[in-house]
C-alpha cells in the first residue's frame, strides 16, 4: 500500500455504505446527542459529516423525565432524559425539511413503547423523502419499565425489527440500536439481522447510577441513567469486535465514547463501518469535524487508501502482519 | 421552539487577568470582536481540565460584563465561585492560558424601550451579571435600584465601580455580617410599591427566583430571571437543563434553559413543578 507518491497525495476514499446507502464520510451524530441537528449547524455545515442521526422520536410528544437529568462522572456522564421530543408528526413537519434544506444525510431514529408503535412510526416515515436510513432504537435505558428495553429480550427485539421491516419494505436500510447490558449480545444481534435489520448501531448507553452523598439519595430524577463518554469506550469496542466477528457482512455504526480520530479508528478496526459521536459533541460542538480530520490522517498514515480497507482490520489472521 | 443564539461561536481565548475578589475569582479573557455580540444575561461555556482531563463536559458561566474596546480589544469578565472540580480548575488558570470557549449563548435580559424604574436582585455571585445590566439600563434612562443578598458577607459580590450605574444598593445577609440581617426577598414588595417598579431583574439561586416570582405575580410586575440548571452541553443538544414553562396556549413544556433561557419570564416558569414528572 505505502509504495510511491499515492498515499502522500492524500487520495483516500473516505466513503462508507450501510445497507444500500452510500455516505461520503463515516462520521455521524449519535441519536439523542444532537437533537435534530439545528444547533450543531451553527458550528459547521451538517452536510460535511456522514450523516445526522436524529434524536429518537416517538408517536406522541413527550416531556421526558424529571430533572436532574445529568451527572458528570469520571470520563463520562449519566443522562436520564427519557426520550423528550415533539412526536413524529411535528418532527416530520419541522425537522426533516430543515435537514433536507441543509443537504444533510438523514438517519431518523425511532423509539416506541410497543411493537406496534414502531411499525406506526415506520409507516409515517415511509412516505417521507430525503431519508438515508432508519435507526430503530430498541435499547433506550431511560424508560419506566426495564421490560420495555426490547433489546434485552431476543424475542421482543426480533418482533420489533420484523414489524418495521414489513412496514418499510426493502427501500430504506434499517439499523437496529442495541444495548450492551445483555449477557449475549451476539445472539441478540443475530436475531435482529435475521428479522431484517441491514445494520447495527452499537452501543447504547450503559445503565448506571450516582448517589448524591449530601441528600443521600439517587442524584438523577429518574434514579438510573445511561452512562456515556470515554468511560464506556472499551465496552463499545468489545461489542463491535464480537459482533463483527460473528456477523462480518453486517455494517455496524460504532459508538460509545468516541472523542478523537484515534478512538474512531479503534471502532473501525474492530469492525465498524461508521462511527457516531455523542457525548464528545457536548464538550466540543466541533468534535465531529475534528474526529473526521484526525481519522483521515490516521488512515493515510497507516497506508490505507480507503476507509473500507480498515473496517475490521483488527480481525486479520496472526500471520498477516504486513502493516506492522 | 427557540433557536441557538445566532452569534454563538467557538473561540480560543487567552486569560488576561485572574484575581481573587472576596470569595470569588474575577477572570478576564480576551475575546476580540465576539465581545460586541454579548448581551447581559448571556453565558459562556468553557472547556475545563485541559486535554487529558476526565471532565468531559463544558462548564457554563454567566458573562458578567464585556468591554468592546480596551488595550486588549474586546474582553469578557467572569465572576467564578470555585465550588466544583471544573470551576476550581478554571480559577487556578493564570494569565496567558488559552481557554476553549463557546459564546455568547442563551437569551439576554430584555431592555425596556422607554425609561422606567427597575429593581435588580442578586443572590451570591449571581449579582455579577447585574452590574453590566445596570449600565445598559442606566444608559436607557431607567432608574436602577439594586438588592444583593447572601448567607454571609464574604459571599456578597459588590464591586465599588458597580455602584456607579445604580441609584441605590441595599445588602442583606442572613447572618447579619454585612448590611441588614435577613433575606434579599424581604423588602422587595415594599420597594416595588414605593418606587413604582415596572420590571424586576434577578439572578441567583433557584429558590430565590421562585420566591421573587411569588411577589412579582401578586403585584403584577414583570420578572425577568436568569435561571440556573445543570447543563451538559450549553448549546441545546443534550436536553438535560430543562425547566417546566407555560406556553402561550397554557400548556406546559420542558424548555431548555440554555436555549430558551437562562433569562426567562419568571411568571411562566412553573416553579412548583421543577424536578417533578410532568
Amino acid at each position: 500500500m505505502g509504495s510511491g507518491w499515492k498515499a502522500t497525495m492524500s487520495t483516500l476514499d473516505f466513503s462508507t455504505t450501510i445497507g444500500n446507502t452510500w455516505f461520503p464520510a463515516p462520521t455521524f451524530t449519535a441519536s439523542g446527542c444532537a437533537s435534530s441537528g439545528r444547533e450543531l449547524a451553527q458550528f459547521f455545515p451538517l452536510r460535511e459529516m456522514g450523516g445526522v442521526v436524529t434524536k429518537s422520536v416517538m408517536s406522541k410528544a413527550r416531556n421526558g423525565r424529571p430533572t436532574p437529568r445529568m451527572a458528570e462522572t469520571p470520563s463520562g456522564m449519566l443522562n436520564s432524559i427519557g426520550l423528550q421530543g415533539p412526536g413524529i408528526d411535528a418532527f416530520i413537519a419541522k425537522d426533516i425539511p430543515y435537514l433536507v434544506e441543509q443537504k444533510a444525510r438523514i438517519i431518523v431514529s425511532i423509539a416506541g413503547e410497543t411493537v406496534e408503535e414502531y411499525s406506526t412510526l415506520a409507516r409515517k416515515l415511509r412516505s417521507v423523502s430525503g431519508l438515508s436510513a432508519i435507526e430503530v432504537n430498541i435499547s433506550c435505558p431511560n424508560v419506566e419499565n426495564r421490560g420495555l428495553v426490547f433489546a434485552c429480550d431476543p424475542d421482543a427485539s426480533r418482533r420489533v425489527i420484523d414489524g418495521v421491516r414489513r412496514t418499510i419494505g426493502g427501500e430504506l436500510p434499517i439499523i437496529a440500536k442495541l444495548s450492551p447490558d445483555v449477557t449475549d449480545l451476539v445472539s441478540i444481534a443475530r436475531g435482529v439481522v435475521d428479522s431484517g435489520a441491514d445494520g447495527l448501531a452499537l452501543i447504547n448507553t450503559v445503565l448506571g447510577m450516582v448517589i448524591n452523598v449530601d441528600t443521600m439519595r439517587p442524584h438523577l430524577g429518574g434514579k438510573t441513567g445511561g452512562l456515556s463518554g470515554p468511560a464506556i469506550r472499551p465496552i463499545a469496542v468489545r461489542a463491535v469486535y464480537q459482533v463483527h466477528a460473528a456477523l462480518p457482512n453486517i455494517p455496524i455504526l460504532g459508538m460509545g465514547g468516541v472523542a478523537s480520530g484515534k478512538d474512531a479508528l479503534e471502532m473501525i478496526l474492530a469492525g465498524a463501518s461508521g462511527v457516531s459521536i455523542g457525548t464528545a459533541s457536548f464538550g466540543n460542538p466541533t468534535a465531529i469535524m475534528k474526529i473526521q480530520n484526525e481519522l483521515k490522517q490516521l488512515l493515510l498514515d497507516r497506508g490505507f487508501t480507503s476507509l473500507k480497507q480498515a473496517i475490521g482490520y483488527a480481525h486479520r489472521p496472526e500471520a498477516d502482519n504486513a502493516n506492522e | 421552539m427557540s433557536q441557538i443564539n445566532r452569534n454563538a461561536q467557538q473561540l480560543l481565548a487567552p486569560i488576561i487577568s485572574n484575581k481573587k475578589v472576596g470569595n470569588y475569582q474575577q477572570i478576564i479573557i480576551n475575546v476580540g470582536d465576539l465581545a460586541a455580540s454579548c448581551k447581559p444575561g448571556n453565558f459562556v461555556a468553557i472547556n475545563v481540565g485541559g486535554d487529558s482531563s476526565s471532565m468531559v463536559l463544558r462548564r457554563a458561566f454567566a458573562i458578567s460584563r464585556v468591554t468592546v474596546s480596551s488595550t486588549f480589544g474586546g474582553t469578557m469578565e467572569l465572576i467564578v465561585a470555585p465550588h466544583g472540580q471544573g470551576s476550581r480548575w478554571l480559577c487556578a488558570q493564570g494569565e496567558g492560558v488559552v481557554l476553549d470557549i463557546v459564546a455568547p449563548l442563551g437569551t439576554a435580559f430584555g431592555i425596556p424601550t422607554e425609561p422606567m424604574p427597575v429593581l435588580l436582585v442578586g443572590g451570591g455571585y449571581g449579582s455579577a451579571p447585574l452590574f453590566g445590566l445596570a449600565e445598559v439600563l442606566n444608559a436607557r434612562g431607567c432608574r436602577v435600584d439594586m438588592l444583593l443578598g447572601a448567607s454571609t458577607a464574604s459571599k456578597i459580590y459588590a464591586p465599588m465601580e458597580g455602584k456607579r450605574a445604580v441609584n441605590s444598593m441595599r445588602i442583606y445577609t442572613e447572618d447579619g455580617s454585612m448590611g441588614q440581617t435577613g433575606r434579599v426577598t424581604d423588602p422587595i414588595a415594599e420597594i416595588i410599591k414605593d418606587l413604582d417598579i415596572a420590571v424586576v431583574y434577578s439572578c441567583g439561586p433557584m429558590p430565590m427566583l421562585s420566591a421573587i416570582t411569588k411577589i412579582t405575580n401578586s403585584l403584577s410586575v414583570v420578572h425577568q430571571c436568569a435561571v440556573e440548571e445543570a447543563m451538559a452541553c450549553g448549546i441545546g443538544v443534550c436536553m438535560t437543563c430543562v425547566l417546566p414553562v407555560e406556553n402561550e396556549d397554557g400548556s406546559i413544556s420542558m424548555l431548555r434553559s440554555c436555549i430558551d433561557g437562562p433569562v426567562m419570564d419568571g411568571a411562566k416558569v412553573q416553579w412548583d413543578q421543577v424536578g417533578k414528572q410532568l
